[in-house]
């Protein structure tokens, strides 16, 4: 559906984005994952045609978005970072204008009822858009980009400045439009990549430096799998303890956080299964065991250890199969 | 096209930006005409060419916005992600504008009856003078819209437009102004003399004020309906070229 090949943005001096390529099929859903600055609107904008590429292709659908870029600019919906709200009008008005300007071949009033339903702002249709609050605005956005029901959403940072019950709303409005869309999330929210999107694309200064999904991500970045204990102890004695189970390679001490408890992190020697073991030491010494998970790395930390390397760093972390295996498990779909 | 020229022509009555240009535009045009009606019988043609100082003034305000309004609010992202030519979109805040403009000499039909009920007129007269200002309109609306094409700030494009309104309207009477050297003895003397002398003649004629007197003497001149539709061809599209040019810098 979207195909990005040796995408580059250059401004002035300056290199946005540095050759980027990557795939999305119908259907997908993908989040954007980088800190501020990484060049994700960037790359928004040229796939919607905003902005130009110095270098590389984009095809929508298999349409050139600087060869035909009627029929390209068709099958996109876009939500800007800034939601393009012409604050004079009322919604529906300005919804009417983008239908027209879309040149949408749905009946009018219908199509428009739709989509302010949709995104649960029937209510204030018939309110100017500047007495409207920072999350209704953006729901306009929103509807402005559902009109004509394109086939490719692409969403920059949609739940920015929303109260977290919008944030749910929203998301579970992704949720919904992503099994008939194909939709582009862009977010520096992580929980909100994770909930949404199967596949991520994480972007540092420019480049993609992973492309995979969240859980294969978190899992190629945990080292060997650490466990997380909380018990009700006293802090030395429990360390001791815990050094002298068998198969433990090392224990560090988190400190207290939750108050009368430790945490400790506790590293097994490869392959060890040692979680009954530590919980028989723990119950044969008197104390309490309150809590004992597995250490993962959640998706922030992924995304905080990759963003602080370079680049270079990051790939060979990832083993710089990370891309490639992605691209043959789509050609297998296919 | 029509979504954005309905959309653009709308949102001058939105706000009061069309209003305010309408009743100053109204009242110079009724105080003018009372003064010359009560005077004699007045000339309609020449009260019409007359306006094009008034019609100089008001026009940053109906052009400001045009452009820059909507990049300072990310507006643009929406227009030119739609599956819409940029030409149309030009075209479609073009048209609104000059329907604005257009707006402001509706009276001038109601003093025409006026004055054809009491003496006998020439309406070709009257509809000759109506379309040499029309012409003047189009080409400082089109000057005006590549200017609020530059900017982000409709203050700066007021401004500006102001400034090159007044000059491209008032150039004719700089001329005078200019000296041409003359009886120069070496080569490069008389080519400068020659440059000189053409620089003169074509701001002379290029003023806007010269080209659109000659509408109010009943004669349809060709060369002047010429040069106002080029005026606005070349600033419609250069507003299209710096949209396009925003894209790839």
């Amino acid at each position: 559906m979207i195909n990005v090949s040796g995408l580059s943005k250059r401004y002035g001096t300056h290199l946005a984005v540095k050759d980027v390529n990557f795939n999305i099929e119908k259907g997908e859903v993908i989040g954007f994952l980088g800190p501020n600055g990484a060049g994700k609107s960037t790359i928004m904008n040229i796939l919607t045609g905003y902005l130009s590429m110095t270098q590389g292709k984009v095809e929508i659908d298999g349409f050139d978005i600087v060869e035909f870029p009627e029929q390209a600019k068709r099958r996109i919906g876009y939500l800007p970072e800034i939601p393009p709200l012409y604050t004079d009008m009322k919604v529906r008005e300005y919804l009417n204008f983008i239908y027209d300007l879309k040149k949408v071949k749905f009946p009018k009033k219908p199509h428009i009822d739709e989509v302010l339903r949709l995104v649960g702002i029937d209510n204030v249709a018939n309110r100017l858009i500047k007495n409207l609050s920072k999350g209704y605005r953006q729901r306009v956005g929103f509807a402005q980009a559902l009109i004509g029901n394109p086939d490719v959403l692409i969403l920059d940072e949609p739940t920015v400045g929303l109260d977290p019950k919008q944030i749910i709303e929203i998301r579970n409005l992704i949720g919904r439009l992503g099994k008939n869309h194909t939709i582009i999330l862009s977010s520096h929210i992580l929980s909100e990549i994770q909930a949404v999107c199967k596949r991520v694309i994480i972007i540092n200064r420019g480049e993609i430096i992973a492309d995979d999904t969240a859980e294969n991500l978190a899992h190629r970045l945990s080292d060997n799998k650490t466990l997380l204990a909380r018990i009700v102890c006293n802090e030395e004695d429990m360390l001791a303890t815990l050094k002298t189970v068998k198969g433990v390679k090392s224990v560090t001490s988190l400190g207290q956080m939750e108050s009368g408890s430790y945490d400790f992190v506790i590293e097994p020697m490869d392959g060890n299964d040692i979680r009954a073991d530590i919980f028989d030491r723990v119950v044969s010494r008197g104390k309490k065991l309150l809590a004992l998970n597995d250490n993962r790395l959640s998706l922030e930390q992924v995304f905080l250890r990759l963003t602080d390397m370079d680049t270079k760093e990051a790939k060979e972390l990832l083993g710089s199969e990370t891309v490639a295996e992605t691209n043959t498990e789509e050609e297998e779909e296919v | 096209m029509t979504a954005i020229f309905k959309r653009e022509f709308k949102a001058y009555f939105t706000t009061p930006v069309g209003y305010i240009v309408l009743a100053a535009f109204y009242f110079f045009l009724g105080l003018y005409f009372y003064i010359v009606y009560s005077a004699g019988s007045p000339q309609i043609p020449v009260i019409n060419i007359q306006m094009s100082t008034v019609a100089t003034f008001l026009m940053p305000i109906i052009t400001m916005r045009l452009m820059s309004e909507d990049r300072r609010q990310k507006i643009d992202q929406a227009l030119i992600t739609a599956p819409v030519k940029l030409s149309s979109i030009v075209f479609g805040k073009f048209f609104a504008a000059f329907a604005v403009y257009a707006l402001c000499f509706a009276p001038t039909v109601i003093f025409e009856i006026i004055v054809a009920s009491k003496v006998s007129v020439n309406v070709l007269s009257y509809l000759y003078s109506l379309l040499g200002m029309l012409l003047l309109g189009g080409a400082l609306i089109a000057i005006g819209m590549f200017i609020s094409c530059l900017t982000e700030s409709p203050a700066i494009s007021a401004i500006l437009t102001l400034v090159i309104n007044i000059l491209v309207l008032y150039m004719s009477n700089f001329a005078s102004m200019i000296s041409v050297p003359e009886g120069s003895e070496t080569f490069f003397g008389k080519i400068w003399e020659k440059i000189v002398s053409a620089f003169v003649v074509f701001i002379e004629k290029a003023g806007f004020i010269a080209a659109v007197s000659d509408f109010a003497d009943s004669v349809f001149s060709v060369s002047d309906v010429v040069y106002f539709v080029s005026i606005i061809a070349v600033f419609v599209f250069l507003s299209v070229r710096s949209l396009e040019k925003r894209r790839w810098s």
